[in-house]
Order: C-alpha cells, then sequence, then structure tokens
C-alpha cells in the first residue's frame, strides 16, 4: 500500500548509499552519518567532534567559510550539523534540481575541509557560547545530566561537550579526531525525495569512490548502576528525569518496547499525560521516550513542576511507569496503532524524514526498513507481547535525577 | 493545488487549498482572538481559553477529546499568539469528517467549573516553565518596553496573579464575545473535496453564534525605554530590542522579510559573521514581526554579560551602515534563494501550508498560493529594501535584558 522504491548500494570503500525517490515532491533531503561522534573524543577532550563539526563548515576545497556558505545559500539549502554519541551528522534539504550542486559542496566538506586553524580560537568560543547557555535552561541541562547518568561514559557524556574539557582541545587535537575518524567505512550517505536515482549514484561514486578506508575504531562498553540524585538550582520549576532499562532499536522486543512507552506517553491520551496532568494539573510537560544507541536503549521520562508540588509529581509518575505491569486495555494499545500508522504514511510527505529515517536504519539494522515493514510489525504486537515486555523490562533500578530549589524523596 | 472559499451565512469564512495527491488532510479554525483583545483585568484568559477548548462540551468530556483524537491518529493542537488562538489537525483523509465534527466542538467548551479549576494549575505550571526558560522571559519583557500602553503589549500566558484571580465567569464573558462565526476562519488544505469541505462545515459549523466583534488597531508609539531583569546565578545574558517596521498589510513586508535575513538570518547574515562567527556572541538575530496595525524589528543577542556593551554597540554600527548604505545585489539575490527554498519546502506538506492560508486571511482577505510568494519575492531589490529602510530604519529602540547584569549601558 505504501509505494516506496529504496535503494542501497555499498561502495568498494565501505560508503553505503541509500536512495529514495519520491514521486510527489520537488525537494531533496540528505543525511550523513560518519562515524566520528563525541565516543571518539579524547580522553579530557570532551567537546573534540563538536568543535570539529564547528570548524568542518568553515572553508572546504577552494572556498574559504564565507564562499562556502554563499555558495550553500544560493542553492537555497536549509542544512544542520552536529555530532552525536556515535556519528556527525550533515543534513540539509533543498530543491531536488539543486541537490548535484549540493552533493559536490558537501564532499568538499567531508573529504577536504579547511580546518583554518586562523578559526580555532573563534570555534572554541562559539562551543563555549553554547555550553554555557545550557547552563541556564534547567530543563535541557537535566536531561544532560540525566544521559551521563543513564549511559557510562563515553556512551553519556554530553555530545555538545562540556566547560571543564573545553580549555584542554588544541587545533591538533581536532585535526587528530578528523582523521582518525572521517572515512568511507560506516559512513551512511542517505537521500530522498525529487532526483534521478542512477545520475546520483553516479556521482557519489565520483565524488566519495575514492575516499580511502580507515581501521575502525572500538569504543568500550561499560556499566552503569542506578542513582538518586539531586542538582541545586535556583529555578522557578523542579526539573525530574527518569531514566531504566530497555531495549536498542536492533532488538527483537524494540516493537513491544515502543508500545510500551507510547502507551505511557504517546498521545494526550496516554497514561502519564491523563494521570499527572489532565486529572492532578501537576505540571504542564510530562513525557516519556525511548533512547536507542546501538547496543543499548532505555526509557526517558521528563516532568516540570513547581517545587512544592514536585514530590507528588515523582510519585504519581513513577507509579505510573509501574502500574503498566498490572495490565494494558486493547483500546490503548489500538490508539498506538492508529497514532503509527499516522505517522508512518505522512512520513512520506517529508523528505527530510525519509532521509532520517533511512540512515537511522542502516545504522542500527544493517538495512532500511520499508514503512510497510514497520506498519506490519506494529500491526502484529497484542497486548501479551507488549505485556510480556514489560515484565522482563520493568520500570525498577530506576536512575533519577532532580534539578531544582529543593531536593525530593525517592519514591518507595 | 487548487484554492476555494466562501462564507457561511453565520457568517464563518472558509478558504482550502486543495491537493488530490496529498497523503493527508489538515484543518484549523483561526479565531481572531488573542492577548490584544484581553482587559487588564482578565490578563491571560486568551491562552487559558484555548486549554479549556480541550475539556469538551455537553456530548464530549475531556477524556473522550484526548481518546478520540488519537483513536484517529490526528496530529493536533492549539496556540495562541497576541491576536489569534489557532486550532488544527492533520490526518488521513479517510479520518478527515470525524476529525473535523471533534475539532469543531473546541471553539465551543462548557467550560466546566471542575475542570476550570484543575487546568488553572496547568497554566500555573506552563508560566513556572516559561520562567525558567530566559530568552521568554526577555521576550516578553521587550514586548511590553516596546508596546506600553498598547494591547500588543499584554502578555499571552498572563502572570501567576492574574490567572490566580480569573474566574470562569470572566472567561465565559470573553468567550461569548470573541468567539463567533464572523471572527472565525477555517482553513483546509491537502487531500479532500470542496463539496466535503462545505459539507462538513454546514453540518457542524453552521449553528456558531453570528457576530464579529472587531477589533481597536490603535496605532503604537513606542518611546525609548529599557528594562533590566537581574539573575544573579545566571551565566549568559539575554538581550532583546525592538524598533517599528511594516505592519501585517504593508506593501513592504517582503522587503522587510528578506532584510531581516540578510542582516539577521542564524546563519550567513551580517550579524552573524560579526557577531556569532567570531564567537563572541552565541546567537545575534533580527526578525521582522508583523502584527494587525504595527509591525517591529526585533534584535536578539545572546552572550557572556561582560560583552553585552560591545556587541550591542557592534550591532549598532552594522544597523547603522545597511540604514545609510543599504545591501548589496549579492545580498538580495542570495536571501531570495534562501527564503524561497524555505516556501517551497515548508509548502510540500498540507500542513506546512496550513498556517500560511488561515493567516493570510485572517490578515489580509487574500488567497497567496506558493507560486504568489515566491513573485513577491522575486520583486524585491536593492532599491525596494532602500524605501524600506527610509521608513523604517533598523533600531534598537526598546530594550529588555536578562541575566547577572544589573544595569545596561547601552551607547
Amino acid at each position: 500500500m505504501l509505494d516506496q522504491t529504496i535503494r542501497t548500494h555499498v561502495f568498494e570503500n565501505g560508503l553505503t548509499l541509500l536512495l529514495e525517490p519520491m514521486p510527489d515532491v520537488q525537494s531533496a533531503a540528505f543525511t550523513v552519518l560518519v562515524p566520528a561522534g563525541s565516543i571518539y573524543d579524547p580522553p579530557h577532550g570532551n567537546g573534540t567532534s563538536t568543535l570539529l563539526c564547528e570548524m568542518m563548515s568553515r572553508g572546504a576545497g577552494d572556498r574559504d567559510s564565507r564562499q562556502l556558505s554563499a555558495a550553500l545559500d544560493t542553492l537555497g539549502v536549509q542544512r544542520s550539523e552536529g555530532s552525536g554519541p556515535s556519528h556527525m551528522s550533515f543534513s540539509g534539504a533543498t530543491l531536488g534540481d539543486n541537490l548535484v550542486d549540493t552533493l559536490t559542496l558537501y564532499a568538499d566538506i567531508l573529504l577536504r575541509p579547511q580546518l583554518p586553524e586562523d578559526e580555532f580560537e573563534a570555534a572554541k568560543a562559539s562551543v563555549e557560547q553554547t555550553l554555557r547557555s545550557t547552563e541556564d535552561e534547567p530543563r535541557q541541562k537535566l536531561l544532560q545530566e540525566l544521559r551521563r547518568k543513564t549511559y557510562p561514559a563515553p556512551w553519556g557524556l554530553p555530545s555538545d561537550g562540556s566547560l571543564d574539557d573545553l580549555p584542554n582541545i588544541t587545533p591538533e587535537w581536532v585535526r587528530r579526531h578528523y582523521d582518525r575518524c572521517f572515512r568511507p567505512n560506516n559512513t551512511i550517505v542517505a537521500i530522498a525525495g525529487r532526483f534521478n536515482p542512477k545520475l546520483i549514484q553516479a556521482q557519489i561514486e565520483d565524488l566519495l569512490g575514492g575516499w580511502h578506508i580507515a581501521p575502525q575504531l572500538d569504543v568500550p562498553i561499560g556499566e552503569s548502576v542506578p542513582v538518586f540524585e539531586h542538582i541545586e538550582h535556583e529555578s522557578t520549576q523542579t526539573h525530574i528525569g527518569i531514566s531504566y532499562p530497555s531495549v536498542p532499536y536492533n532488538h527483537p522486543d524494540y516493537f513491544a518496547a515502543w508500545a510500551a512507552v507510547s502507551v505511557l506517553s504517546g498521545g494526550s491520551s496516554s497514561r502519564l499525560f491523563t494521570e499527572v496532568r489532565e486529572k492532578r494539573g501537576l505540571c504542564y510537560s510530562v513525557s516519556a521516550s525511548l533512547s536507542t544507541l546501538k547496543h543499548d536503549g532505555r526509557v526517558m521520562c521528563y516532568a516540570g513542576t513547581t517545587a512544592e508540588r514536585a514530590q507528588e509529581t515523582l510519585d504519581v509518575t513513577v507509579a505510573e511507569l509501574r502500574r503498566i505491569a498490572d495490565g494494558i486495555q486493547e483500546d490503548e494499545l489500538d490508539r498506538c496503532k492508529a497514532r503509527a500508522k499516522s505517522s508512518l504514511i505522512m512520513a512520506q510527505e517529508s523528505t527530510s524524514s525519509r532521509s532520517s529515517s533511512m540512515a537511522s536504519d542502516w545504522h542500527h539494522l544493517g538495512r532500511v526498513t520499508t514503512l510497510d515493514e514497520i506498519r506490519d510489525r506494529i500491526e502484529a504486537l497484542t497486548v501479551d507481547t507488549v505485556l510480556d515486555y514489560v515484565h522482563r523490562y520493568p520500570a525498577n533500578n530506576l536512575t533519577i535525577l532532580t534539578l531544582g530549589p529543593e531536593r525530593l524523596k525517592m519514591p518507595s | 493545488m487548487q484554492f476555494h472559499q466562501t462564507r457561511l451565512p453565520n457568517g464563518l469564512q472558509i478558504v482550502a487549498e486543495l491537493n488530490p495527491r496529498a497523503y493527508s488532510v489538515s484543518l484549523g479554525f483561526m479565531v481572531n482572538a488573542g492577548s490584544r483583545d484581553e482587559t487588564a483585568d482578565a490578563s491571560g484568559v486568551s491562552h487559558f481559553l484555548e486549554h479549556m477548548a480541550f475539556k469538551g462540551n455537553d456530548r464530549y468530556t475531556a477524556d473522550d477529546v484526548n481518546r478520540i483524537f488519537d483513536e484517529l491518529g490526528a496530529k493536533y493542537n492549539a496556540y495562541t499568539s497576541e491576536e489569534v488562538t489557532f486550532y488544527h489537525a492533520a490526518v488521513l483523509p479517510e479520518y478527515l469528517p470525524r476529525t473535523f465534527e471533534l475539532l469543531s466542538i473546541l471553539p465551543f467548551p462548557s467550560l466546566r467549573q471542575e475542570d476550570f479549576d484543575v487546568e488553572k494549575k496547568v497554566i500555573l505550571e506552563e508560566i513556572g516553565m516559561y520562567q525558567d526558560q530566559p530568552n521568554w522571559v526577555a521576550f516578553e519583557a521587550v514586548m511590553q518596553q516596546f508596546f506600553r500602553g498598547h494591547p500588543l503589549g499584554n502578555s499571552i500566558l498572563g502572570t501567576s496573579d492574574s490567572i490566580t484571580a480569573l474566574t470562569s465567569e470572566q472567561m465565559r464573558a470573553y468567550h461569548a464575545q470573541r468567539y463567533r462565526a464572523g471572527n472565525i476562519v477555517l482553513a483546509v488544505t491537502g487531500n479532500t473535496t470542496w463539496d466535503e469541505v462545505q459539507r462538513l462545515a454546514e453540518t457542524y459549523c453552521g449553528k456558531w453564534p453570528e457576530g464579529s466583534p472587531g477589533r481597536q488597531t490603535p496605532a503604537n508609539r513606542p518611546a525609548p525605554a529599557q528594562r533590566v531583569i537581574t539573575k544573579a546565578d545566571s551565566v549568559q545574558q539575554q538581550v532583546a530590542q525592538m524598533a517599528p517596521a511594516p505592519s501585517a498589510v504593508d506593501p513592504h513586508r517582503f522587503a522587510a522579510e528578506l532584510l531581516s535575513v540578510i542582516v539577521g538570518d542564524h546563519g550567513g547574515s551580517r550579524l552573524y559573521w560579526d557577531l556569532v562567527d567570531t564567537g563572541d556572541a552565541e546567537g545575534a538575530d533580527l526578525g521582522y514581526h508583523e502584527y494587525h496595525g504595527s509591525g517591529a524589528w526585533m534584535t536578539y543577542l545572546t552572550c557572556a554579560p561582560e560583552d553585552v556593551a560591545r556587541n550591542l554597540a557592534r550591532i549598532h554600527e552594522i544597523y547603522d551602515e545597511v540604514n545609510c548604505n543599504g545591501v548589496t545585489e549579492t545580498e538580495v539575490q542570495q536571501a531570495k534563494s534562501k527564503v524561497a527554498s524555505r516556501v517551497v519546502l515548508r509548502g510540500e506538506r498540507p500542513k506546512g501550508r496550513l498556517g500560511s492560508l488561515a493567516g493570510n486571511w485572517v490578515y489580509r482577505q487574500e488567497y497567496r498560493s506558493i507560486e504568489d510568494d515566491l513573485s513577491d519575492l522575486r520583486s524585491v531589490t536593492v532599491e525596494s529594501i532602500r524605501k524600506l529602510l527610509d521608513e523604517f530604519p533598523l533600531a534598537q529602540l526598546s530594550t529588555a535584558t536578562v541575566g547577572p547584569l544589573e544595569a545596561l549601558t547601552v551607547s
């Protein structure tokens, strides 16, 4: 029913190209994932990958920073770059007619960045500005620290870097990060939208086919222990973060985990929204979502509430996370399925959504799932399969982090 | 894409831009009701009412509304601004009738007292949440400075005090005055037929009360003003500044949008290269905000407190330079490419077209296709930007700042 043609091609040097032509759009969107994320930051150099990312657009090939920016603007490219735990990502969207010229510029960025040393201090100052601003955003700060407590280092370290480590980072570290991490093997290029797939595949072969393979880097996977901690902060609200074990995207139980979290927090008839916000008026914002690394997954929850109601919010939220083990109604699961179906079909209206999903699929699964396949897997879920998952991954061993004026008590 | 419009006998205006090849259909009711329509003793009522809309009517409880929208897989929400409240949903075409029925009950809720009392707590939490976002605090403060004594200076959320004191009777009175068919626009985009739109509208909106309360649009006469909100334990300083710009019906508005991109877009603009690329500021943006009868340039700066004075002086120099010498042909061409691409990309999804279809009708009684927007964009020249600047020079008239500083020295 969902009419998709997806082309995958792995070049000799290990670079993967994923193409999805979409008939009814004018735009084309791309996502490039390079295995150069923050988990590869050197010791005491948390932020190296982010700083490299900041430097990557400051000139490439024959163009200096301003010329590169002007060339991309002239092509109407709406772009964003960022460093996550495992990858540095470069994504953008523009009119399909401009795709070929845009990819040519991105080949320069990936293979021939200038990394100009005279701009290093400015780039570092930019990264520092972002980190300083996070200190003033209690919700962001809390979620960043929750991640740090949830996943062992280096997986849980903030991808944006840290104010403590930033002064240590030198131009040499940044250059070395590029030399170690930028390589075609395990790099993923995904493009969706209006273009000629044969022509684009030939162009990518031409632009990136000669990129030299480099050795894969291994990062150890450690263990984390549950903690209950408080960060003192003069905020209006108390910000509450909770995490507990789940499964990663490539796990057979993933869709059951997705359904369990949707019953808790998908849509406004979900349990957290109903019990915490609608019935008790305890907060404006309360949510749970699945966070997934390639090898590990967690449920992450957030609630923000004024200090005097923070304890009740924490207690009610944790009670809901646990109550799901007592049972799920058939109609709760049906609503999750209806919402998923609508999201899957509407994804076909967005080139950006398709290019990023394809890239993420390849990273986690080594293949691209079609929207039809996802829909079938969601349709196949039953209350029993979801409950079975919930019983094997209960909301125990919670990591709870609070940030605000007053410390809370651990819920019973 | 095909445009249609009509008006029901009770005054409800209907606009639709239909596309049989789209995967989804989007619909929304835009009500001419926002914080500018409030009296001081009911500050925040428009936004609180928007929350109450989801609490249902005599047929549907709050739980029903939440549950049925989820059963339909609808992506739905609402927002309140200074001037409008917009209730909107996107669904698969086969669920349009049921979604339409449910969305159409939102503007006429029962306003039950027990729902009002619980939701009041949620609103107070929302106010608390925004108080923890320094950029929002600065935005609201600068609006109050720039529109001092003018209805556009009213707070959208209200204050903890005004919300605590607000009664359901005040909300009923406000609702009875503003929520009338002649004051509402129904917009539909995407995959459905015009016959279906008309049928649904007649069925579910035909009995809405008539009337169109209108709105006062007094001229804003801003005087230089400054407000410093000191938060000693903050790290960064936020500075927001406003100055007069074209209103929502001024033909200069396309030039104004383009100029804001040239001077203050978040990447590749004059402010970006001089302040952000250099690491002197985390952000330095110029935005153009249009309202009924007014418009504003909005400058937004985030940086270390000790760098504020120098950065503001630098922005002042950049504005002076633009005011004196205008912009270059190359800058205009680049900005046009950027904006054209944004217009086309946003317009690819029915959801992305809905707000602009409704907004163009509410603000200008005008249908504008993507092609119309692109053609007006193409017509902007270095000369038309020159004329705009002669009438509305870039300036830093009203200032609000949030952060560690106790005083602000502006040259």
